[in-house]
């Protein structure tokens, strides 16, 4: 059992059976290096994210742009991804449909059991976690290795990643350099004796690590930030260098994409290149952008598949306030702004999506039948802060607001809900409310300072408010009537 | 000019001292304030919870409790917010569900007349120096929908900083959600008390001994999280800072 899953008492490297979010959110809040930890690196990107974006003048007016070339897309989604397919396929790729998680792993096994191989190295992908591509491969006795640095850790941890970008934000220099002394032995080359928690030896310890997969993969599997339509071009953009590796050195190249991320022209392309890396990574460019098309005879792969994934997109799509969710471009700018995540952690979520933007698209993408599902869209005091910083503006307290109405039409929380039809009567009849704010007045004395039941949620850290002698409306009718 | 002051519900059953000193203050400044009786509450919690149709009587009864005001003052950014946001959300909800244009209607003929206290003070009085006496240490909480929904901007600070013997001092991560949020205080009750415990770190560590705010929800959440912890720090609504002179001077209410 991994350090991860003995706080949360859940099986490693799954999602499923997680507990609702504010027990799992109680658990990560109570674990002083996990807040540390995430306060250090939510702050510290946050504060960059905030610097770069102020470089630049129009930033307003490119959030404009990301958002009204989302809008426009997805409203045409349709027509973008027939024209998509159409130009991948002319320039020598395959083009696949999945309409679920399932169908997409079964077609995905079948590529790479069609090569022969029994091993795949991938590029950090956020489609293939959501449909948890790495189980289903296993079942079927391919191994695939993850070669991005977090996802590394992540994997080697038997670990679930905990931010979308960073997916071992959890984690600080001296776990690393545990989990690589560890365990990278029994995944291939072992970490180097002697090795300290330096950043530079810990980098170097991936760097040998991972450069043995390159260069013996056959296959590769990704996702893709963005596809263009009017050529069938992906693009990929990261930070390391190892995605190049996976995207260039295999003879199969895999890759599994949301149908959200396609946009119609270069054009559209270059607004989102600016808004993604300072929103993410705080930088005014990142270090590798890698572009293909199909396939290119003697250049990089001999074999390209693309997998589109539904996946609940299309249903998501359907629902008027719910679909802007579908404009998220994975910047994560929302989680490292977020007070709530930076004291829940992204394990809480219960989802690859973990953060704001998790909170409205995990419930769009599973339905709100589960606990965690159903408690999701409550994760949140409504602060405003996500939608602040969101790239293509979506506005995640809106859609939680909505999420949440969807919570209690499917039931809700009795007490809740007798709760909220009693307020309703008293505060439609001014009489009542001020008949029951005169009863709290005259009884005060007796109020206790802790409440049993579900009040205790508040009185366990929380005073009650002393209820005043005499409600407003009382002063009112003495002092100016 | 008529004036209606909007309670809300939380300061005419909980902080009544909020609501009489927004009225005094007015009053000092020349303007005739009236209290509609027919007010009770905006609908934000049941709204935030889930319950947009439980709102749309409290919509029709707030549109009409301040029906031929010019101006209907609130000393509670996230009341305000409520209405100048989601009135015409739940409006155009109805609407699409083919339940007619009245709500529509009502939350159109409202939201432009609905302004926060510092909103009024500063934009449709023009004043900043409200003529207030307060000779105490303040830090300044800016509550999240006041901040980010309504841009109240530097507003309260300006105002604040004008009060005669006041000395403000900045609230570092000011910007930052105490952790009240609503129902989000119980409903998330673990996450919301370490926001409010590094919230409180933050407002004890500028030596001050009053925590402003401009929305007693929050303080609410604050204060009484300082009374369990029985740290020297007092939370006070805005208005009640604004509305004490040297004449009559803030003193705590019974």
């Amino acid at each position: 059992m991994s350090a991860r899953s003995e706080r949360t008492g859940n099986p490693a490297g799954t999602f499923l059976g997680m507990p609702a979010f504010p027990q799992a959110a109680a658990g990560a809040v109570r674990d002083e290096r996990l807040r540390a930890n995430l306060r250090h690196a939510t702050r510290t990107i946050r504060d960059k994210r905030a610097r770069a974006v102020a470089e630049l003048a129009d930033w307003a007016e490119l959030r404009t742009a990301g958002k009204a070339i989302k809008d426009h897309t997805l409203r045409h989604l349709d027509r973008y991804l027939v024209q998509l397919e159409e130009n991948v396929t002319a320039a020598g790729g395959t083009v696949h449909w999945a309409a679920d998680a399932e169908e997409a792993n079964r077609i995905v096994a079948g590529l790479v059991r069609a090569t022969g191989r029994t091993e795949v190295v991938k590029v950090k992908s956020m489609a293939t976690q959501e449909i948890e591509l790495n189980e289903a491969l296993a079942a079927e006795g391919i191994t695939a290795y993850e070669t991005d640095l977090a996802e590394l850790i992540v994997q080697l941890g038997e670990d679930r990643p905990s931010h979308i970008l960073v997916p071992a934000i959890h984690r600080n220099r001296a776990e690393i350099r545990e989990i690589f002394a560890d365990r990278m032995a029994s995944w291939g080359r072992p970490a180097p004796e002697g090795l300290t928690d330096s950043p530079a030896e810990l980098a170097e310890a991936a760097r040998l690590h991972l450069r043995e997969k390159f260069l013996r993969a056959e296959v590769a599997v990704s996702g893709a930030n963005f596809m263009v339509a009017e050529t069938g071009t992906l693009v990929v953009v990261e930070s390391e260098g190892n995605g190049r590796m996976c995207l260039t050195l295999p003879r199969t190249l895999i890759s599994v994409v949301g149908i959200e991320k396609v946009v119609p022209t270069w054009r559209d392309l270059e607004v989102f290149l600016q808004l993604l890396p300072r929103s993410s990574t705080a930088e005014r460019m990142n270090p590798y952008t890698s572009l293909w098309t199909g396939t290119t005879e003697g250049d990089g792969p001999s074999e390209f598949h693309l997998v589109l994934l539904d996946n609940g997109r299309t249903a998501a799509l359907a629902d008027r306030i719910g679909r802007q969710a579908l404009r998220c471009i994975r910047c994560s700018a929302c989680l490292n702004v977020c007070p709530v995540y930076e004291r829940a952690g992204g394990h809480a979520y219960g989802s690859v999506y973990p953060g704001p933007i998790g909170a409205v698209l995990s419930p769009q993408l599973r339905g709100t039948a589960s606990a965690v599902d159903a408690s999701l869209p409550y994760a949140s005091s409504l602060c405003g802060a996500c939608y602040e910083v969101c790239p293509v503006a979506i506005d995640i307290p809106e859609v939680l607001v909505h999420l949440r109405e969807r919570v209690v039409e499917q039931g809700g929380h009795p007490l809740e809900r007798a709760a909220m039809a009693a307020a309703g009567f008293v505060l439609d009849h001014p009489a009542a409310l001020t008949a029951a704010e005169r009863l709290a007045g005259r009884t005060r004395a007796l109020h206790p300072r802790r409440l049993p039941g579900p009040g205790r949620a508040w009185t366990d850290t929380r005073d009650l408010p002393e209820v005043p002698a005499e409600p407003f409306r009382d002063w009112w009718r003495r002092n100016r009537t | 000019m008529r004036v209606a002051l909007f309670a809300t519900c939380v300061n005419d059953a909980l902080f009544p001292a909020t609501a009489v000193a927004t009225v005094r203050l007015l009053e000092r400044l020349g303007v005739t304030v009236e209290f509609p009786a027919g007010q009770t509450c905006c609908g934000q919690p049941q709204y935030n919870t889930g319950y947009r149709r439980a709102c749309e009587p409290l919509v029709r009864r707030t549109a009409k409790a301040f029906a031929g005001y010019d101006h209907v003052v609130t000393p509670s950014g996230s009341c305000v917010a409520m209405v100048r946001d989601n009135y015409p959300r739940i409006g155009a909800r109805a609407a699409a569900d083919g339940r007619g244009t009245e709500l529509a209607d009502l939350a159109t003929g409202l939201v432009p007349r609905v302004v926060e206290l510092t909103e009024f003070l500063t934009d449709v009085l023009g004043v900043e120096d409200v003529g207030a006496y307060f000779p105490h240490t303040v830090t300044y909480h800016p509550s999240c929908h006041g901040l980010r929904l309504l841009g109240l901007g530097e507003r309260p600070r300006r105002l604040l900083g004008a009060v005669e013997g006041l000395e403000l001092v900045e609230l570092p991560g000011a910007e930052e959600c105490c952790g009240f949020g609503g129902t989000f205080a119980v409903k998330n009750a673990a996450v919301s008390a370490a926001m409010a415990e590094d919230k409180l770190a933050n407002a004890l560590g500028t030596g001050a001994r009053v925590l402003c705010g401009a929305d007693n929800s929050c303080l609410l959440h604050l204060g009484g999280t300082l009374r369990r912890t029985g740290a020297p720090l007092r939370p006070l609504h805005l208005a009640e800072i604004l509305a004490s002179t040297e004449e009559h001077p803030w003193r705590p209410s019974a």
